[in-house]
């Protein structure tokens, strides 16, 4: 564990250009930040603002064309891709819009797969897999595919893949963009419990403002810079 | 990652999609059997034509009565029987030979009791036990005096042993053959099929001098159709037949320029012709089913590539939560491979059944080897690497944003 306050996630003057056929595209235009452990971080922005490539650079899904970023205090763009695959399998747990469960597995085995790639037996990580479903509230639905469940059903399954390896930082990519208020509502109240609960880092990519109002700092993009990085009271819930 | 759950995942990404893993299957299974087929079947041939060979006797020359061609035209050899049992003992006494037997062959009825047997009858003398290497199952081979007096002594085939005596001993019984009564004093050990495929046991070994009198009732006393000659060694075949070459020649008052008045043969060297014929039957019948395998490799593989565009979106849901690239490999080639392998268990199921059937209904002599069984999943087992590493490499090297984004 690093010291509380330290940044757990440091970016500086990134950048990153796309090659297009009118030129190259400059996705982002020099970002700076620091992320501590322990935050809830919303980040927002028209589309092609440059938050989604933010969030793939930050989510090691990506590296930046020029700049830095460290990783608690590991700088990522020297890492190999199988070196980040890891890191991503360790240290990030990923939350999507259209969910991303594989269709013919079950709600257990879709949690149990990052453990699998941590390298965990099969009796273990099915244990731990059931264990991460009851911390969603599906601990009845584990063998059930995602077919066979709800769209909010669905994303929880997401969140306890995302929490299945113990990350400590949770990407969401408008997590809520599918769902219902209702739904929605119980999504974020998850996350609010498990960053005020669990201390796991938090960011959130949305386009909608009652959803990154349960972020306690919001960061604003507009073509690939920011122009507001902002601390904003909790919501009660 | 750990190899058991890598099986894991492909036998379920397998039984997901079961109709088409059966069809992709398909091609690896009809391989397989058709390679262990084929092979079964050369192989079967080639271990006939080999005992044929060993059983024939070695180091064999047959000269025959009758030259290939007389005056231009071609004539059957063994028309005109100019061999004479002379001949025969002038060939024993030249240095490379080791024996030398006349043989006046024909066919016969037997009868014993109330049984009869048609069966071939060779007149001939002790030598031909040797050139033949035949030992004996009981009793004991005719003597040169047996030959000498015209014994009605008779040796027996195995064939012609169960035939005419069932249970019974033959030794010291006697037969009739066309008639004239004579006594079996021994059986000969069992043989099997010739290279022409005939029967071996089915034979009467008769003093070729009785054969001639009481059998046969020749006009041409004497004379023999041909004569079966070993050598001392494989070194001195051709020796050996220049010298038998010459010898007869000048018995048989052959003058320069004239034509022979019989044939030399040398056995050994028609065999090993039989031999490397049923030898590379056997190679071409498993090439080409070879090609049917490699046929089977390509629809997996094809199969494969869809498979990999298809589940671009898995494979990139895979790495975002940590999939290294060489798991992704690693699923998609465990994959191909548990497909190839599967197959090739199948195929050499219906491969050895099918080589069963055909020893079964067609009579062919087949040969399923564990060398062919081990050949067929090793060359499955590299059809699998082969055909399925180069989709496994494209998922593999799939960039994981832009496969995430695939629909």
């Amino acid at each position: 564990m690093t010291t509380p306050g330290a940044p757990l996630i440091e970016v500086e003057n990134l950048e990153k250009d796309y090659p297009t056929g009118a030129g190259v595209f400059q996705a982002l235009r020099g970002v700076s930040l620091r992320i501590a452990e322990g935050e809830f971080v919303a980040i927002m922005g028209a589309s092609g603002s440059g938050k989604s490539t933010f969030m793939n650079l930050l989510g090691c899904l990506d590296r930046p064309t020029r700049g830095s970023y460290h990783l608690d205090g590991q700088d990522v763009g020297r890492l190999s891709s199988d070196q980040l695959a890891a890191l991503r399998n360790r240290e990030i747990g990923f939350v999507f819009q259209g969910f991303n469960l594989l269709p013919k597995l079950t709600a257990l085995d879709n949690v149990a797969l990052p453990l699998m790639y941590a390298g965990i037996g099969r009796e273990a990580r099915r244990r731990q897999a059931q264990a991460m479903l009851e911390r969603v509230g599906l601990g009845e639905r584990s063998h059930h595919t995602p077919l066979q469940l709800s769209g909010g059903q669905q994303q929880r399954v997401a969140i306890a893949r995302a929490l299945a390896t113990r990350p400590r930082i949770i990407f969401a990519d408008e997590p809520t963009g599918n769902l219902d208020s209702e739904t929605s509502r119980q999504v974020m109240d998850l996350f609010s419990q498990l960053n005020r609960e669990e201390g796991i880092t938090l960011v959130l990519v949305t386009h909608e403002a009652d959803i990154a109002a349960y972020a306690r700092r919001c960061i604003r993009f507009q073509d690939g810079r920011v122009i507001e990085d902002v601390a904003q009271a909790e919501v009660a819930a | 990652m750990i190899f058991t759950s890598l099986f894991e995942t492909a036998w379920h990404a397998l039984t997901t999609h079961r109709m088409r893993s059966f069809l992709t299957m398909l091609g690896m299974v009809i391989g397989v059997a058709a390679v262990i087929l084929m092979l079964a079947i050369g192989q079967g041939a080639q271990a006939m034509v080999r005992s044929s060979i060993e059983s024939m006797g070695s180091n064999l020359f047959i000269i025959m009565s009758g030259a290939v061609s007389s005056g231009g035209a071609r004539v059957a050899t063994g028309d005109a029987p100019s061999l004479t049992f002379d001949d025969a003992d002038a060939i024993r006494d030249l240095p490379d030979i080791m024996a030398s037997a006349p043989v006046s062959p024909g066919g016969a009825q037997l009868i014993y009791g109330g049984v009869n047997w048609n069966t071939s009858v060779y007149g001939t003398t002790p030598d031909y036990a040797v050139v033949r290497n035949w030992s004996m199952a009981s009793g004991s081979f005719f003597s040169d005096a047996d030959v000498r007096r015209g014994a009605r002594v008779a040796v027996i085939g195995g064939v012609v042993a169960r035939e005419l005596f069932g249970d019974e001993d033959p030794v010291g019984k006697i037969i009739r053959i066309k008639q004239a009564p004579f006594e079996v004093i021994g059986v000969l050990a069992s043989k099997g099929q010739s290279l022409d495929g005939r029967d071996q046991d089915d034979t009467v070994l008769v003093p070729i001098s009785s054969a001639q009198q009481k059998i046969f009732s020749n006009t041409l006393r004497n004379r023999a159709r041909f004569i079966m000659v070993q050598a001392v060694s494989e070194k001195r075949m051709d020796a050996a037949e220049a010298s038998i070459n010459d010898l007869l020649r000048s018995r048989h008052r052959i003058g320069l320029g004239q034509d022979d008045d019989f044939t030399v043969r040398n056995l050994t060297a028609l065999a090993e012709t039989a031999a490397s014929t049923t030898r590379i039957m056997s190679l071409l019948l498993g090439a080409i089913a070879a090609i049917s395998l490699v046929v089977g490799g390509i629809g997996i593989m094809n199969i494969m590539l869809v498979s990999v565009t298809e589940r671009t979106r898995e494979i990139g849901i895979r790495m975002a939560i940590g999939a290294r690239r060489r798991d992704v490999l690693w699923q998609f080639l465990i994959e191909a491979l548990t497909l190839s392998l599967i197959g090739c268990g199948i195929g050499l199921l219906f491969g050895i059944g099918g080589a069963w059937l055909v020893e079964r209904l067609a009579g062919l002599p087949v040969a399923v080897t564990p060398a062919s069984v081990l050949m067929a999943v090793g060359v499955s087992f590299l059809i699998g690497v082969f055909f399925g590493f180069y989709p496994a490499r494209r998922a593999a090297g799939l960039d994981p944003i832009d496969a995430l984004r695939s629909q």
